[in-house]
């Protein structure tokens, strides 16, 4: 079976320095892939790689099978691909609602199927009740919510998550790891960056590791944790909560 | 096309580069501080050479004499506008900024157009007058000082910059405001520091070219589109890249009006940005 | 879903899909639709009517700006470009192959679209400052090329041959200004009802999300820089209908004041003031800065050229530093909150 999302020999180099370097693994449809690593090894920029927010240097990307190395970002989210951002960017002078339509109206042209689309993906989220609000006026949290909301509303086969439990407190921590499985039960292939520990055993199929911009290990969760490299990166035990 | 033109054009071209250069200092320094075009730079520097002209034409001062006192109202004005304007500007989005500024242009512009009409004034007789002959070659001795004093202006600013605490107070500013804050560098005395230094080398520009310049409110305009290619074609926050730019387009300038026609001498330094900011969008040492 | 959320989507759900304005406002743009109509035959002076058909040219203008800086985030400062291609395309053809105006005006569209694209394409993928400046530049080219292209008339300008039989052919009226007031409002509605359709539009959103977060609008499908494009083309086919009208009403062109930075400066004055991103912004920035403009020039005489551009550059500076997003914003953001989408 062709895997869903298939990275071959990814590398990232800005001059001297190498953001990422030969990151090879697949992500089966269905599937929930973690990536896990200290700051600054590299998984964000691996997302704009896969996304098409920056060129990479070496290796390619297929989306079921198909090429998609180098292409606009626009195309490849055409194909499917959604993603969040960890430096959220939330539509500021448009309101809740219209935030999710433009999310919607890659799927469609007619904007009340758009708002309908939309207000299902905030009810998913939970984010209805500020659904006349404007971007600018959401918390951190609620914004993540809205990132996502409008990513979904997209139909994507293919989500890319970045830190979606950063800065959300433990309580709503619970509700997000729902909504991921919910996610998974309707058939959507998630890749998700995440540094809290808790969340990503207990939702990932799969970990890549990451260190300084390299794959130190890719596999079960229970395998990666006990990899003595990831032990290592990690400066002590993997069971701590970020 | 004899030499003796060409080195002619070469040297005028220079010269009137390095007013360029001191005028897009300004604009580079404020930019690379706060994200902020100036819109209205071209204005100030008209402002500058209305001074040096009101205090020769009321006070019976050559421009020479007055220059300290313009500098010093010029950088005063940048000061105030700061604290008055700018720092307001500083939290509304890119639109407002720019609009702002701009706005601020035209009331410059029209004030002026209003208090003292849109006549062309100069400085008669200025102590600087003469002209200065090397070789074959006859120079206009302002010119020739003018482009002194820029250099000049140059290497004390960046001396100031490089070699005082305050001057690196500003670079560190002007590179990460959140370190250099968290570090007791005070962003906005730096910021204030910047449009008044700006503003200052713009009042030595502007006093200066008042001793062989028309003087007119419409002066800055120009001026300051040929400072705003400077500074895209040096890159935005470089001093070194403002004086080189600066320069370059001067030469680009004078030698084009020699080689082409003189009234498309404009559009050539125009085609210039453009060919740069699309095929080198940092410029040559900018970091944006 | 838990009971009180598909409640809630219930509600939400059957909301209204576009805001209703509160019953004042209607009312208010009701009456003023009505007055606008009835206009030339309540105010009968020249001069009344000569008013009001700048401010509707202006309103036009400045909803071109809205178009593509207000809505799509693209500060242009030379919007005059297109209004002059408008003007001489209109005018070049009636005068040397006796084409009639009302062609010219959709050649001039079609052109002042093209040199959107040829403008456009490579400078639009520039930072906001960087692309602000280059149509500053470009349409100081363009001015300083109109004045020596002599198959326009270089600096001395064009004439629009004077024709007094069939004036709805040539488009020229000289016995009253009705016919240019109906025109002109009916130019402004125009423009007007194309953007209110626009913001209601796929593509209205899409410029809209362009405009608050590129990186995230191509992460939702959007093709960034084929939409910059296409509000820069809309919005230069809306200054050139400006210019074909405006060549026909003063039939005279010059290159000097066409393409002058004036009239870029003055159609984004404009719409900062009323309301950058809304609808009626531009509207109600031409219908205070206009009059402010020529009454000015009539109390002071000479110099009012001067002073109405102090009193806007004060205006602006004013709305940018206390409210950025203008006059109308406030009350637009109350109506869109009230129901669920623009």
């Amino acid at each position: 079976m062709t895997p869903l999302l298939d990275v071959r020999g990814l590398t990232k180099r800005y001059g001297g320095l190498t953001a990422n370097a030969d990151i090879v693994f697949d992500v089966n449809e269905g599937e929930i892939v973690g990536f896990i690593g200290p700051n600054g090894a590299g998984k964000s920029t691996l997302f704009d790689l896969i996304t098409g927010f920056q060129p990479p240097s070496a290796g390619r990307v297929l989306l079921d099978g198909h090429d998609i190395t180098g292409l606009r970002p626009d195309r490849i989210s055409r194909l499917g691909v959604a993603r969040t951002f960890q430096k959220l960017k939330p539509f500021l002078d448009l309101t809740v609602t219209e935030n999710v339509i433009v999310g919607a109206l890659a799927r469609t042209s007619d904007i009340k199927t758009a708002r309908d689309r939309a207000l299902e993906s905030l009810a998913f989220v939970n984010l209805l009740e500020k659904r006349n609000h404007f971007g600018r006026e959401l918390s951190t949290g609620q914004r993540k919510r809205l990132e996502l909301a409008r990513g979904l509303a997209m139909s994507p086969r293919l989500i890319l998550m970045d830190e979606v439990t950063g800065g959300v407190d433990q309580r709503s921590i619970a509700g997000l790891i729902a909504l991921v499985l919910e996610l998974k039960q309707r058939g959507l292939t998630i890749v998700m960056i995440e540094h809290n520990m808790q969340v990503i055993m207990r939702l990932a199929d799969r970990i890549l590791a990451l260190h300084a911009g390299r794959p130190i290990a890719f596999g079960a969760p229970e395998q990666v944790r006990s990899e003595p490299a990831v032990v290592d990166a990690y400066l002590g035990t993997v069971d701590d909560a970020a | 096309m004899s030499r003796e033109l060409i080195l002619q054009a070469v040297i005028s071209g220079l010269l009137m580069g390095l007013i360029y250069a001191l005028v897009a200092v300004g604009l580079t320094l404020i930019f690379g501080l706060m994200e902020i075009v100036n819109f209205a730079h071209g204005e100030f520097l008209m402002l500058a050479m209305f001074t040096a002209f009101w205090f020769w034409a009321l006070a019976g001062l050559d421009p020479v004499l007055s220059l300290p006192f313009v500098v010093i109202i010029l950088a005063l004005a940048g000061i105030l506008a700061h604290f008055g304007i700018i720092r307001r500007l500083l939290k509304a989005p890119m639109l407002a900024q720019v609009c702002g500024t701009f706005g601020l242009g035209v009331t410059l512009r029209a004030g002026a157009q209003f208090l003292w009409t849109p006549d062309f004034r100069t400085v008669a007789n200025p102590l600087t007058a003469g002209r200065v002959q090397i070789g074959p070659i006859f120079i206009g001795q302002p010119q020739l000082i003018t482009g002194g004093i820029c250099l000049l202006s140059f290497a004390a600013l960046w001396w100031f910059v490089t070699r005082t605490e305050t001057g690196l107070g500003l670079q560190a500013t002007s590179q990460d405001r959140q370190a250099a804050a968290v570090m007791g560098i005070p962003t906005e005395r730096m910021f204030a520091l910047g449009w008044g230094i700006g503003l200052g080398c713009v009042g030595i520009a502007g006093t200066m070219l008042s001793t062989f310049y028309y003087i007119f409110p419409e002066v800055g305009t120009n001026f300051a589109l040929l400072a705003f290619v400077a500074v895209a074609l040096g890159g935005f926050g470089s001093i070194a890249g403002s004086l080189l730019a600066g320069v370059l387009i001067g030469l680009v300038e004078s030698l084009g009006g020699l080689l082409l026609d003189p009234s498309y001498k404009t559009l050539i330094v125009f085609v210039l940005y453009l060919a740069v900011v699309i095929f080198r969008p940092h410029g040559l040492f900018g970091r944006f | 879903m838990s009971g009180s959320r598909t409640d809630m989507l219930k509600t939400a759900r059957a909301e209204p899909l576009w805001p209703r304005p509160p019953l004042w406002v209607s009312a208010l743009g009701a009456t003023a639709l009505a007055l606008l109509i009835a206009y030339p035959f309540i105010f009968t002076t020249s001069f009344s009517q000569h008013l009001m058909i700048l401010i509707l040219l202006y309103a036009l203008m400045a909803q071109s700006w809205n178009v593509v800086a207000g809505l799509s985030g693209q500060i242009s400062l030379g919007q005059a470009i297109f209004f002059g291609i408008g003007a001489y395309s209109s005018t070049v053809l009636f005068a040397k192959y006796g084409v009639t105006p009302w062609a010219g005006l959709m050649v001039g569209m079609l052109l002042s679209a093209l040199a959107a694209v040829v403008i456009g394409v490579p400078t639009l993928r520039l930072r906001g400052h960087y692309f602000a400046i280059a149509t500053l530049l470009i349409g100081s080219s363009v001015q300083i090329v109109f004045q020596r292209w002599d198959w326009v008339g270089a600096a001395s300008g064009l004439y629009v041959p004077i024709e007094r039989a069939s004036p709805w052919f040539y488009l020229q009226f000289h016995t009253s200004k009705v016919p240019y007031y109906y025109l002109a409002l009916g130019a402004a509605a125009c423009g007007y009802l194309a953007v209110w359709k626009l913001r209601r539009s796929r593509l209205g959103f899409r410029l809209q999300a362009l405009r608050d977060e590129p990186d995230a609008a191509a992460s939702l499908g959007i093709a960034i820089a084929r939409h910059k494009v296409l509000a820069f083309m809309i919005s230069a086919a809306m200054m050139s209908v400006a210019g074909t009208f405006y060549a026909q009403y003063v039939l005279v062109l010059d290159p000097e004041r066409l393409f002058s930075a004036e009239i870029s400066i003055i159609v984004l004055l404009m719409t900062v003031l009323g309301g950058s991103g809304t609808l009626w912004g531009p509207a109600l920035g031409a219908a205070i800065l206009v009059p402010l403009s020529e009454y000015s020039r009539i109390w002071f005489g000479g110099t009012g050229r001067t002073i109405d551009l102090i009193l806007y550059g004060i205006l602006i500076l004013l709305v940018c530093m206390w409210r950025p997003s203008g006059i109308l914003s406030l009350l637009e953001e109350r109506i869109r909150r009230r129901a669920g989408v623009p």
